[in-house]
């Protein structure tokens, strides 16, 4: 099991991938947005998404939780 | 001259313009958002109005909030820094139409460089040089593939209405050109709210490098020198100079006289600056935009200048002369500014946080231009840029030197920042050199 957790303050500007997809590592799951630039972020591994912690409009603080993979 | 200007921005660049209102003796009124409350800028000017939250769309964007905010407080002008609502027609309609005073050019002129297949074709008609390019807008990638075909990659794909490096890529063939294509009509539609794109010739080694200009009350176009911006990463530039070491006297004669040509073109009047592409193996050079406002790199054109261009701004919206002899321009020395940005020096992501400790450095030829001071918080609404950081010297090598020190003493706690960059690419051989172009900072980053 992976979590997946955010760098940066940041807003979430697109859910990319959702609960029960498989994603390969590298495939985008949501993109945040911070200071005018856009930030991908990334499976690192490949799994099912199990459990989408945000939602598009959030406000992340790093360290936060953004999705596990299992 | 007005009595009063209310200045539609915020960080560095308001505190900037509300220096120079206060020392003309014209009342500066700022604005601020939920999450700027506590900037320097809010308790420097001399009445600060709160625009709304935190989201530029609900504040610094807010056009009818900010036209409401100059009457309640009865400023006279309304001053738009750059971003934001800099470049916005409409606006500097809305402002002229509220019966205050626009300072910045007609609203013609900012439509006319702000599309930017317009502004090339222009530009053409005018006698400046352009490269290859679109002269239509393009909507979908099967058009693109056709143009690229006649153009010649590589190509670089814009948003037409973009700015920003925002969106922009590079194509070698079409399979890349759709790919590219795709990525900069999303952004663009998102950030500019128009799909429409362009495509221009790629020229593999190039400098960027810009003019200054001034469109007098009188009608007169000036130009007051270039600066180098090639120093860039994402497209966007981290530290500019001038002049610049890879333009020869000759050179620098055509381009000014290609960007006052320009200026004249559109009838322009205030501050403008004129984006050229230097080709470093052919020493020729193109139009690449127009920006028509005042820049951020614009510190290093008035350290070698001695000219306050905030104040001309002041001075050719209230219809009056400029505050020097145009005749009588003669830059002295070399000035550099680097970026100080909130994120991390390495991959250059964003890094939002609370400022634990700031000191600026000080010293000769050392200006710096802050937005942000101990205990503010950087927040991720607005650009990562905290400060501008300048040296000017009587030659390139004692400006380098200046930055290196200001560098090294420039302490700032909480955010990741890219001084260590800075520090980085004052040291490189190939910056120390002079010559290097717009790939320096991938380069630097490859090793």
């Amino acid at each position: 099991m992976a979590e997946v957790r955010a760098e940066m303050v940041a807003n979430v500007w697109k859910v990319v991938a959702a609960e029960g997809d498989h994603v390969d590592d590298g495939d985008t799951l949501v993109i945040l947005e911070s200071m005018k630039m856009e930030i991908p972020v990334l499976a690192e591994g490949s799994g099912v998404v199990t459990k989408m912690h945000v939602a598009e409009g959030d406000v992340v603080q790093e360290g936060d939780l953004i999705a596990v993979i299992a | 001259m007005f009595d009063s200007v209310l200045v539609a921005n915020r960080g560095e660049i308001a505190r900037r313009v509300i220096r120079t209102a206060r020392r003309m003796g014209v009342r500066a009124v700022a604005l601020y958002s939920d999450a700027d409350a506590d900037l320097p800028y809010v308790r420097e000017a001399d009445e600060a109005v709160h625009i709304g939250p935190a989201p530029p769309a609900q504040s610094y964007l807010d056009a009818t909030a900010i036209i409401e905010a100059a009457r309640k407080t009865k400023a006279a002008a309304v001053h738009p820094g750059y971003g934001f609502l800099a470049e916005n027609a409409d606006f500097a309609r809305k402002v002229a139409a509220a019966g205050l005073t626009w300072v910045g050019p007609d609203p013609a002129a900012i439509e006319q460089m702000g599309d930017k297949i317009r502004a090339r074709n222009l530009m053409e008609q005018a006698g400046v040089p352009v490269s290859p390019g679109s002269r239509e807008p393009l909507t979908d990638a099967a058009a693109a593939v056709a143009e690229a075909a006649r153009i010649g990659y590589p190509v670089m794909v814009k948003a037409a209405a973009g700015g920003g490096g925002i969106g922009m890529g590079v194509a070698s063939d079409p399979t890349e050109l759709q790919a590219a294509f795709e990525t900069a009509r999303s952004r663009a539609e998102r950030f500019f709210g128009s799909p429409e794109i362009l495509l221009e010739r790629f020229v593999q080694h190039a400098r960027h490098v810009e003019v200054q200009i001034l469109g007098l009350a009188d009608g007169t176009v000036l130009a007051l020198g270039e600066r180098d911006c090639s120093v860039q990463r994402r497209h966007q530039k981290v530290a500019e100079e001038t002049p610049s070491p890879g333009v020869s006297a000759a050179l620098r004669d055509r381009m000014l006289d290609a960007a006052v040509r320009a200026g004249q073109a559109v009838g322009y009047r205030g501050a403008g600056t004129v984006e050229c592409l230097v080709d470093t193996g052919t020493g020729s050079f193109v139009f690449l935009e127009m920006n028509t406002r005042l820049q951020v790199e614009h510190p290093v054109t008035e350290l070698v200048t001695g000219i306050d261009l905030v104040e001309q701004q002041f001075r050719i919206a209230a219809g009056e002369a400029p505050s020097f002899d145009p005749a009588a321009v003669r830059p002295a020395g070399h000035a550099l500014e680097l970026r100080v940005y909130a994120e991390d020096p390495v991959r250059f992501l964003p890094s939002p946080g609370t400022i634990t400790e700031w000191a600026e450095p000080t010293g000769p030829g050392i200006r710096v231009d802050a937005g942000y001071q101990a205990g503010n918080t950087v927040t991720p609404f607005y650009d990562p840029l905290l400060a501008k950081l300048c040296a000017h010297g009587a030659d390139r090598r004692q400006a380098i030197e200046r930055a290196g020190r200001a560098v090294a003493a420039f302490a700032v706690t909480g955010p990741k920042t890219n001084l260590p960059f800075h520090a980085e690419l004052l040291a490189s051989p190939e910056f120390v050199s002079g010559d290097y172009d717009t790939s320096l900072v991938s380069r630097l980053r490859s090793t």
